[in-house]
């Protein structure tokens, strides 16, 4: 399989995990059930680890940056008194330590402070343009597993062929192509030039504000509010940024299956199916496919978690209100506290989404258990 | 002659150091170019070398000349790639931004390979306690998203090709660190590194001396393939503003300054785009090749 190199570097944070629960669960290994309990405590410390490390990350540049947090509250004229008041009101007077556990519980409690540019508090911004970006990246992924998995076993049955070889080339390319370049390319031809999707934004401006947002999920909830124009209209919108996204996820898990298929299709039971005259359709999908299935799924979350962070980069070209877009406005300010929330939230949903898929692996996979 | 350097370069028992290297260069050599996409992926990363350093000979005008009567020119004889909004030659601008995509991708594997090197084969040698914290760090680093992390970064110590530099190596590095952490546990209790121990040799002359030359080729494998992915996150830091600064030739920045005229002007972000997609899917062919070569076993079989 090609690229195999770099598509590692994702898995190896989940074996690395995977090697600690399992040592923890092989050294005590007496019942079942302890094992299990075992795993899932070791499971959540690894997580809560991980989690530790990503707000000790997030303080410490938070620490770096050249803006003086105090001068940002206070103004740079005021007199003395006045910024050390405020500086011990922040409580950037205490030692380094103290400081990153007031920073652990005010995340804890859901405090990221104030968005300079908004005016508002960086957790409700967060909130309130998450659910574009987690719009955007399932409607990817969705288009990702359905294209990809079949181009992936088909490339595998046909190797070497032209197909196959075409199929390979997508799947580097996926690797070559920036994706803002794609989404801007994409803007041109099919908006602009073809006139086979809607531009940029989630909906036409007439439309804006009219769906009342229930879940934030615009498809969701114009069909809650029965405005199937509006519905339409959204995908209408939706469907070039997510096809961008879709690319990549796609390119990703066609190479992926491709490489988990020919694994499985040189194994000797499939031989043995061949031999005893099962059709060649029956021996792809039903010997070879179905023990990849388990190894897919974590390719699949893993791509799901990537998307995610992909968006960042192509919301800005469609002006999609995602946390993507949130976050650049927000670095080209120097809005401190809004980027290392975005970073925080983005951080986070990336570990939970790759360490859930680690765990599916274990519970469905008999051999990982 | 030539058949004579040929035997001399595939003796089995070469008689000295120099000739047992090149040997291995002649055969791997020799194994990539039986391999058709290595080939095109060295002959592409030659002319991105090559592009870089003649630029001043390919480049048929002045990278930053300023021209306002000549701006928005569509591709013709006398502008290859057209021309920008401030009427600079598209095509001098590539050829020059040749030279900022090698700086960083070359600042970039000196400065997270070595330390990943490092890391991960103390951390391996020794075991233990050192080996449980080095590598509790390294596995958050790798279970954070990279691009993510740059932007932060980039974010907090300033925009600038040394900031983008320094973030993408700090995202880079935990890779490498794994690789040399398991390549060092499968050498550690061979017997030649016992050898070398018993004839007193300290822990820094085995790691240093015996150790990480074996974690090369896996290494050089790893950071070619890698190539691809430094070269978007760098293109993706000057498209968001946060890498080089104008007036450099970036191609992301170039991109970004195309924006405004996609609908009209296609040519002005397409161009550079075509440049980073070339030379990413060369060092992805090359990587690819490499692996085969050096490092079957983590490659394909098929």
């Amino acid at each position: 399989m090609q690229g195999t190199g770099k598509t590692s570097v994702a898995f190896e944070p989940d074996t690395a995990a995977g090697a600690v629960l399992a040592g923890t669960a092989k050294a005590v290994g007496s019942g079942r059930h302890k094992r299990f309990l075992l795993g899932l405590a070791g499971f959540i410390f690894t997580l809560a680890f991980t989690f530790l490390g990503l707000l000790a990350i997030t303080f410490f540049i938070g620490r770096v940056v050249p803006i003086d947090p105090v001068l940002a509250v206070v103004g740079d004229r005021a007199p003395k008194a006045v910024y050390e008041a405020a500086r011990i009101e922040l409580g950037l007077d205490k030692p380094l330590i103290v400081q990153f556990f007031n920073y652990i519980g005010s995340v804890l409690r859901g405090d990221l402070g104030m968005s300079v540019s908004t005016g508002k508090l960086v957790a409700d911004d967060l909130k309130r343009v998450f659910p574009a970006t987690l719009e955007m990246a399932t409607i990817g992924i969705i288009i990702g597993v359905l294209l990809g998995v079949p181009m992936g076993v088909y490339a595998a049955s046909r190797q070497g062929s032209l197909v196959d070889q075409a199929i390979r080339v997508v799947g580097l390319l996926g690797y070559a192509v920036p994706a803002f370049w794609l989404g801007l390319v994409g803007l041109a031809l099919f908006y602009a030039q073809l006139k086979w999707v809607g531009g940029p934004g989630r909906v036409d401006i007439f439309y804006d504000g009219l769906v009342q947002p229930v879940t934030g999920l615009i498809l969701i909830d114009s069909l809650i509010a029965g405005e199937r124009d509006i519905f339409f209209n959204a995908l209408w919108h939706l469907a070039l940024p997510a096809s961008v996204l879709g690319f990549f996820s796609l390119a990703y898990i066609a190479r992926m299956t491709r490489s988990f298929m020919l694994d499985q299709m040189a194994q000797e039971y499939v031989t043995t199916a061949r031999v005893k005259g099962v059709p060649e359709r029956l021996v792809i999908w039903r010997h070879a496919f179905r023990p990849i299935l388990v190894p897919l799924i974590t390719v699949i979350g893993l791509s799901y978690a990537g998307l995610l962070e992909g968006s960042v980069m192509i919301e800005t070209i469609f002006s999609w209100p995602g946390i993507g877009n949130y976050l650049t406005t927000a670095l080209l300010n120097a809005d401190m506290n809004a980027v290392l929330g975005a970073t925080l939230v983005i951080g986070a949903v990336f570990i939970g989404i790759n360490k859930l898929s680690d765990v599916l692996y274990r519970v469905l996979d008999p051999r990982a258990r | 002659m030539a058949a004579s350097l040929r035997a001399w370069l595939v003796d089995d028992s070469p008689s000295s150091r120099l000739q047992a290297r090149l040997g291995r260069a002649w055969r791997i050599a020799g194994a990539l170019s039986r391999n058709p996409l290595a080939v095109v992926g060295t002959v592409i990363i030659l002319a991105l070398v090559l592009t870089a350093i003649f630029a001043p000979l390919l480049a048929t005008h002045d990278p930053l000349k300023q021209d306002l009567t000549q701006r928005l020119l569509a591709p013709s004889a006398a502008n290859w790639m057209g021309t920008d909004e401030l009427g600079r030659d598209i095509w001098s601008r590539v050829v020059y931004g040749a030279r900022i995509t090698l700086v960083i991708v070359t600042m970039v594997a000196v400065l997270a390979a070595p330390a990943g090197l490092i890391i991960g084969a103390l951390a391996g040698y020794f075991g233990g306690w050192p080996d449980r914290i080095l590598m509790g760090i390294t596995d958050i680093f790798l279970s954070l998203p990279k691009l993510i992390l740059a932007l932060a970064l980039v974010a907090a110590l300033g925009p600038g090709i040394e900031n983008a530099v320094i973030a993408i190596a700090i995202t880079t590095w935990p890779g490498y660190a794994r690789i040399a952490r398991a390549e060092t546990l499968t050498f550690k209790n061979s017997e030649f590194i016992s050898a070398i121990r018993l004839q007193g040799a300290s822990s820094l002359r085995v790691v240093l001396g015996h150790v990480l030359p074996l974690c090369t080729s896996s290494m050089i494998v790893r950071v070619t393939l890698d190539m691809a992915g430094i070269i978007l996150t760098a293109a993706g830091l000057g498209f968001i503003g946060l890498g080089a600064q104008p007036p450099l030739p970036e191609w992301g920045a170039m991109i970004a300054r195309g924006r405004s005229f996609i609908l009209d002007q296609w040519w002005v972000a397409t161009m550079p785009g075509f440049a980073i997609i070339v030379v990413s899917l060369g060092f992805c062919f090359l990587g690819d090749g490499l692996r085969d070569v050096l490092d079957p076993k983590s490659g394909e079989q098929h």
